[in-house]
């Protein structure tokens, strides 16, 4: 069944982070009209870990680039950190990963995580050593000199979270940034990302298609069906926050996949 | 030698110079040796035999110079040589190219933002490509003179259009995600030029610089035929050629050939440090 | 944000000519005001000078309709060209299409000549390692000399073998077609991969048989735009091959003579007619290349 969003306890009030409303995207086209996202709204509190899950063309991606200001809604509103969406942007208010590296093959992979860092405005040497700091945090101390071609695939994607964490935003978006890796590196990082996201507590919006990556990482999960994009089922994790990737074999986390299984197949299933 | 004995020996030296020259390229694909020596040795077959056809067969001045004659004449005409280079190569090719590099250049940048402009101006450099741009040489001196302002006129035009597709080409070419990674950032127009768009562009301008390296040289050659003062390779060229002195002509060809590989050759070498990072660069050992 | 291209009938009409039309009206009107700016000098010096309380309009008229012109406004090239076409018979060395098809004959037989030899060797190249190694590493470095620079001694050479007219010309064309066409062909010729080459190995295909229904069709794509480029050269070379000896016919020979004389609006007519002549040829191999490439698909 189709539900919508998933409001806060009223025992805990702290302030959304971002707030989306009753947004729609809609692209115009010569037959038919494309809805991705049909009046979708979500809130996300500070220092969760949310994960967007769904079937290809559910919206999850335009769901989070609409956040990001790398989309315009149709009609709707986001809000992020009280700003709109353009303006948090503007303020660099997020880091955001993509599902390719993106690096910048003409430059270092020091250089490329000191990119966003010199837009800031910092000097050479704050950011020298600011990225420094965080390719040592993800694990790729020595790497520096480096240019990216010449690093496997889940070094890169690890540059490139490195380079999202560079100017230490609240906020950090990754778009199935794990996609195009083997599974045992993908289970690493996976197991990186969230001692990182435990240390840091940033607040974590993340689209995956995959369920165990969901549950693992996620302390909610939101489920979306297939065009036009809804939200189906916000599905809270309750898994004990110290947890390795041993948990995966236990009933409890079996369960939760379960429930995420069955949302996706009744997402699909009403249409 | 008499007559008898040059028909076997040049048999006897074709057949060696086929074995040698296939063993060599039957080298492997990595042997340095191979692959450069196979195309040099062919050459100095090539050249020897030339010397040797021609002095055996008494063949006319006119017809084909020998290497010997035709080194004779650079060296006696080095000095005549080196002033044609200074005034073709070095003022009407290079300052034309670098002139109609740069403005080609920065057109594509000022117009990279209006789709209009792109749509206007990129049929017309089609349509540049295919007229012969030469022509406007007779045009250029009247306008600039006889010496070599003009010839670098024609260079500018000639170099100006595959600057300008290029320089377009190459602007479009940064990818969706890198140039939504500039937006997320909230970087503006031209920091994401400078940081991402133009080191993108660049293996697109340096084709273009390559290119335009050999039209420069044709420019100015060819626009000394339509009337130059006393100095230039065409105009070495054209008149030593109309007084039948075949061995200057042979020399000062040589000069444009070795100025024009010299010349892509140097920018071949700036375009493997510049764009180090492009897989075409990479992959080609 | 999607945005398809659906715009129907004047507003497609608009999107495609417009912005040419308007550079295309730009550049006139540039061109106009640089007559007049170019011109003034002389106009001012020889009549206007004499006239006293003579005014913009006048120096408008009058820059734009001189004899010997610094630079002619387009409507004197245009009326120029028109005369030459239309007023003279064909065979008239007055009239610029006769100059015109001198130098596309010599242009023409060099293009077919050069393709011919090009392909040629091409087909050699593939075919043996050692001339691959040897031979092409010569053919590829050529491009980077100005081969041009070789006209006049052809010429020269030609001339005293008793040949003149055409046949020089055509050997420069030829020589000038023969390099993009060869490199070209080449690459097309090798571009099949492992894939398409092991399959034709499991049909037990002949060399043969690999060469006709595989290489050739694959090589299409890349021969056609060198073709392209290969006429555009080979119209260089043969006005160029005008140059040296003072032919009388050609339009590399009218634009020597018309700057010999200082005959401003002859040379400006005759480069516009090189050019457009180099539009239909040019225009001509890719009319071909359309009608010989199947599904239309380049």
């Amino acid at each position: 069944m189709i539900s919508s969003l998933q409001s806060l306890p009223l025992s805990s009030p702290s302030p959304a982070t971002v707030e989306v409303q009753g947004v729609s995207v809609v692209y115009p086209a010569k037959e038919n009209t494309v809805t991705a996202l049909d009046q979708v709204s979500l809130s996300i509190r500070e220092g969760e870990f949310v994960s967007l899950i769904g079937p290809s063309g559910c919206g999850k991606t335009t769901l989070l680039r609409v956040i990001a200001d790398l989309e315009q809604v149709s009609s709707g509103s986001v809000q992020v950190n009280g700003l709109s969406a353009r303006d948090a942007r503007l303020a660099r208010a997020y880091g955001y990963v993509f599902q390719a590296p993106a690096l910048f093959p003409w430059r270092t992979v020091l250089a490329n995580v000191c990119l966003p860092l010199e837009i800031h405005g910092l000097s050479k040497a704050q950011a020298k050593a600011t990225a420094l700091e965080h390719l040592e945090r993800v694990g790729l101390k020595g790497f520096e000199g480096k240019y990216p071609w010449q690093l496997s695939g889940g070094m890169q994607q690890r540059v490139s979270i490195a380079r999202a964490l560079g100017f230490e935003p609240k906020l950090l978006m990754m778009d199935e940034p794990f996609g195009a890796l083997d599974e045992i590196t993908r289970d690493r990082l996976n197991e990186q990302l969230l001692r990182l996201w435990e240390r840091e507590k940033r607040t974590v919006v993340f689209v995956t298609h995959s369920i165990p990556e969901a549950v693992f990482l996620s302390s909610r999960i939101v489920v979306m069906s297939p065009r036009p994009g809804r939200i189906v089922e916000v599905i809270e994790s309750g898994l004990p926050a110290d947890r390795t990737l041993d948990i995966r074999d236990t009933p409890q986390f079996t369960a939760i996949a379960h429930r995420v299984r069955v949302a996706l197949q009744d997402g699909h299933g009403a249409h | 030698m008499s007559m008898a004995w040059r028909i076997p020996l040049l048999a006897l030296l074709l057949a060696l110079a086929v074995l040698s020259v296939r063993r060599l390229a039957a080298l492997d694909e990595h042997s340095l040796v191979g692959r450069l020596g196979t195309p040099l040795l062919f050459g100095a077959w090539l050249l020897l035999f030339w010397q040797l056809l021609v002095d055996a067969f008494e063949v006319p001045r006119v017809l084909l110079p020998a290497p010997s004659l035709i080194w004779q004449s650079l060296l006696a005409g080095a000095g005549v040589l080196l002033g044609d280079f200074v005034q073709t190569v070095l003022h009407s090719a290079l300052i034309g190219w670098a002139a109609g590099c740069t403005l080609g250049f920065i057109t594509g940048v000022l117009i990279d933002r209006s789709p209009f402009l792109q749509r206007g101006l990129l049929p017309l450099a089609a349509l540049a490509s295919t007229v012969p741009l030469i022509g406007i040489a007779p045009i250029m001196v009247m306008w600039f003179g006889f010496d070599w302002h003009s010839k670098a006129a024609v260079v500018v035009v000639m170099t100006f259009f595959p600057m300008l597709v290029n320089t377009l080409a190459g602007l479009a070419e940064s990818g969706h995600m890198e140039r939504d990674l500039m937006r997320s950032y909230g970087a503006g127009y031209w920091r994401t030029l400078i940081a991402l768009r133009l080191p993108v562009a660049l293996p697109f301008v340096f084709n273009a610089l390559k290119i335009n390296s050999t039209l420069a040289m044709i420019g100015a050659i060819v626009a000394e035929f339509f009337g130059s003062p006393v100095a230039g390779l065409g105009f070495r060229i054209s008149t030593e050629a109309a007084r039948l002195n075949m061995g200057l002509v042979w020399a000062a060809i040589v000069v444009a050939a070795l100025s024009g590989s010299l010349f892509y050759g140097l920018l071949g070498w700036a375009e493997r440090r510049a764009t180090f990072w492009h897989p075409s660069i990479r992959t080609h050992v | 944000m999607a945005l398809t291209d659906e715009r129907s009938g004047l507003g497609a009409a608009w999107f495609r000519v417009g912005p040419v039309l308007t550079v295309l009206a730009i550049v006139l009107l540039l061109w106009y005001a640089a007559a007049v700016w170019l011109n003034a000098p002389q106009v001012i010096e020889r009549t206007l000078s004499s006239q006293p309380g003579w005014g913009a309009l006048d120096l408008m008229r009058l820059t734009w309709s001189m004899d010997r012109p610094v630079l002619p406004a387009p409507h004197q090239i245009a009326l120029d060209l028109f005369d030459s076409v239309f007023g003279w018979p064909l065979d008239s060395p007055r009239n610029l299409l006769y100059h015109a098809a001198v130098t596309s004959s010599a242009t023409l037989l060099g293009f077919v000549l050069g393709t011919l030899l090009g392909a040629v060797l091409a087909v050699l190249i593939v075919h043996s390692r050692t001339l691959e190694r040897s031979l092409f590493p010569w053919v590829i470095a050529s491009q980077t000399v100005p081969v041009l620079a070789i006209a006049p001694i052809i010429i020269v050479i030609m001339g005293s073998m008793g040949l003149s007219g055409v046949l020089p010309k055509a050997i420069i064309s030829m020589y000038l077609c023969f390099f993009p066409v060869a490199v070209a062909l080449v690459k097309g010729l090798r571009s099949p991969g492992v894939l398409e080459l092991e399959l034709m190995h499991t049909y037990a295909a002949s060399p043969r048989h690999t060469f006709w229904m595989l290489r050739v069709p694959a090589s299409l794509p890349f021969l056609f735009p060198s073709l392209r480029v290969g006429i555009a050269a080979g119209l260089v070379g043969a006005i160029v091959g005008e140059l040296p000896t003072g032919a009388q016919a050609g339009l590399g020979a009218r634009l020597l003579t018309g700057s010999y004389y200082g005959n401003t609006v002859q040379i400006w007519s005759a480069l516009v007619m090189s050019a457009l002549l180099g539009l239909f040829l040019t225009g001509c191999v890719a009319a071909a290349e359309r009608w010989l490439t199947p599904g239309g698909r380049r």
